[in-house]
């Protein structure tokens, strides 16, 4: 489709038409590849040597790597995004899942629901994570209010409690990207095919059943799409951590994110810092491009 | 149309649980937003007394003034109205810049295709999902290198790199469904490139656009980890003004005021989402996202 043709020779407008389309592709292909991969093959280079508060090319083998896998705070780091990901991925997913549900029986206030459910999404991390840092403010906000409402003994105190910390950060995360796995799911469930759901309730199958065996299987590709978007969300989340806890108290809510960037800008440890990116980078190739894959590689009508 | 037929259509008792559970949800998700705002507009021996969710007894818009001209950030204290226009003088170019870009290749990707358009698609796609912590180090000393660190420019270049893939991904998703013979037709009567588009493609993309701007706007105004990695101080966006105005640790913690900030650095992306959000969904459902 791309060869001019030939019959009528090449005019210079005709060559310049053939090549206009790269022509107007390129500025972002070139930003791309320099801003992009040559980026990550920088940091990457850097996670091999012995740069400190400036790039040093001297390499260095794998020293910055054993730093940092020696490193306390990064192993708590890990062990944060393993928890906080996982609780935020199942949570948010159940929860879209079921909000999709029951908005999709033909609910009167359907779309003023939809709109409420969904406006955190819209909210910066740091607006949420302000609000949600006083909302839980054991001194004054949720805990206060239950006293002054008469209920004295309640207590809720995770957001200075260094083992519960997490569990603050997932419960705002949570409620900022419901919505929106809630409208993945919407929009799967008006996809699919009636058919086999009328003769099941022809059939007198109860509606939990049909929603068990016909439409939640139906709904795969969209779990599929809720949880990459979810885990990819999951191990980029900074904004939010900093906003609620800046990583404390102390460093019980440190995850790698947070850990790059007091690495790269507070403790000029540039290495450990490049290592640590790499680390995100290489989880996130490892779930994006299969999934890329498979979505590129189906027929397109 | 339903997946399937209403829960339990005929029966009413299951028909009420079904809306008081939508209402409960309603009101959790609407919680923290009500409280912000009933906080905001309270004085602070008002929050010391408890009940955050009581409206407030004297209303006062002095914690709003204060946010936005007065209150301290940093050593600076006349509020947030700078970082605001800040986050202004960043957001408008980055979104038109990348959306323009966006438009230009997702009609070159699927109206003008190549040999090799896949593996361009997939390279510029892959960096909508690369964490950006990757790009920090080395972004940080290219600003420096081009002397637009620590400026609202240097953002703008650093939100348009890498929102091409977003917006690319838009616009090449919804070119992708329109009918090609339209263009060969354009073709064969001797229209150009340029023609092509601005005279048949983008008169009839304007759900695209939206879609596009409305991704654009909320990404780059709430982008906090770009702005505090290439910015301090003055130049500095919203998002991290608020996030020094809230965890500063010097002086008694003005709830108030801090809500009220935190309501100004919302407003721009609620207003958006409450005017265009149905535009953006159908848009978004579309199929423009999915591959």
């Amino acid at each position: 489709m791309s060869k001019p043709p030939s019959s009528r020779g090449a005019g210079a407008r005709e060559r310049l038409q053939h090549w206009l389309p790269k022509l107007v592709l390129s500025p972002s292909f070139v930003l791309v590849l320099f801003f992009v991969y040559g980026f990550i093959l920088w940091t990457s280079y850097i996670s091999f040597s012995d740069s400190g508060m400036l790039p040093d090319y001297t390499w260095a083998g794998t020293r910055q790597w054993s730093r940092l896998w020696s490193s306390w705070t990064w192993g708590i780091a890990l062990h944060n995004i393993w928890v906080f990901g996982l609780l935020y991925i199942v949570s948010c997913t159940l929860l879209g899942l079921l909000l999709a549900i029951l908005l999709d029986q033909r609910i009167r206030a359907e779309g003023t629901l939809r709109t409420i459910y969904l406006y955190p999404m819209a909210l910066s991390f740091i607006v949420t994570g302000t609000a949600w840092q006083w909302f839980l403010n054991p001194g004054l906000g949720l805990e206060r209010t239950m006293h002054s409402l008469g209920w004295e003994s309640f207590s809720f105190n995770w957001l200075i409690d260094a083992n519960m910390a997490i569990y603050t950060v997932v419960i705002a995360a949570v409620w900022q990207a419901t919505g929106f796995i809630m409208a993945m799911f919407l929009a799967g469930l008006r996809g699919i095919d009636g058919e086999m759901i009328k003769a099941a309730q022809i059939d007198g199958a109860p509606t939990w059943k049909i929603y068990l065996r016909i439409v939640i299987p139906q709904l795969r590709p969209v779990f599929l799409s809720a949880i990459v978007v979810l885990a990819h969300l999951a191990i980029k989340s900074f904004d939010l951590i900093v906003a609620m806890t800046g990583g404390g108290p102390g460093n019980a809510t440190a995850v790698p994110a947070t850990f790059m960037y007091s690495y790269a800008f507070s403790r000029n440890e540039m290495g450990i810092a490049a290592a640590s990116a790499v680390f995100m980078l290489a989880v996130i190739a490892a779930l994006i491009i299969p999934y890329l894959y498979s979505e590129l590689r189906e027929p397109r009508s | 149309m339903s997946a399937a037929s209403p829960v339990a259509r005929r029966n009413p008792f299951a028909r009420a649980m079904l809306y008081a559970v939508l209402a409960g949800f309603a009101v959790i998700y609407l919680m923290p937003l009500y409280v912000m705002l009933v906080t905001s507009f309270k004085p602070l021996t008002e929050i010391h007394q408890g009940n955050m969710l009581a409206l407030p007894d004297a209303w006062t818009f002095a914690p709003w003034r204060e946010a936005w001209g007065s209150a301290c950030i940093g050593l600076e204290c006349s509020g947030v109205h700078g970082y605001f226009f800040n986050s202004i003088k960043i957001v408008v170019p980055a979104v038109l810049i990348s959306g323009l870009l966006g438009a230009f290749n997702g009609y070159v990707l699927t109206k003008w295709r190549f040999r090799g358009h896949k593996i361009v698609f997939g390279l510029i796609l892959f960096s909508c999902f690369i964490p950006f912590q990757i790009i920090l180090l080395p972004m940080a000393r290219v600003l420096g290198i081009l002397h637009i660190a620590n400026s609202t420019t240097g953002l703008v270049l650093v939100h348009v790199v890498y929102g091409i893939g977003f917006t690319t991904l838009f616009f090449r998703n919804f070119y992708a469904s329109f009918p090609d013979e339209l263009v060969r037709a354009a073709k064969l009567d001797g229209a150009g490139f340029f023609t092509i588009f601005f005279r048949i493609l983008l008169p009839s993309s304007i759900p695209i656009i939206v879609v596009t701007i409305i991704w654009q706007f909320t990404n780059v105004w709430n982008d906090f980890l770009f702005g505090v990695s290439f910015t301090s101080g003055d130049s500095a966006p919203i998002t991290v003004a608020l996030n020094n105005l809230v965890n500063s640790s010097t002086g008694v913690k003005a709830y108030n005021v801090n809500m009220a900030a935190a309501m100004v650095a919302a407003v721009p992306t609620l207003v958006v989402y409450i005017l265009a959000g149905k535009y953006f969904l159908r848009g978004l459902m579309s199929g423009s996202v999915k591959g």
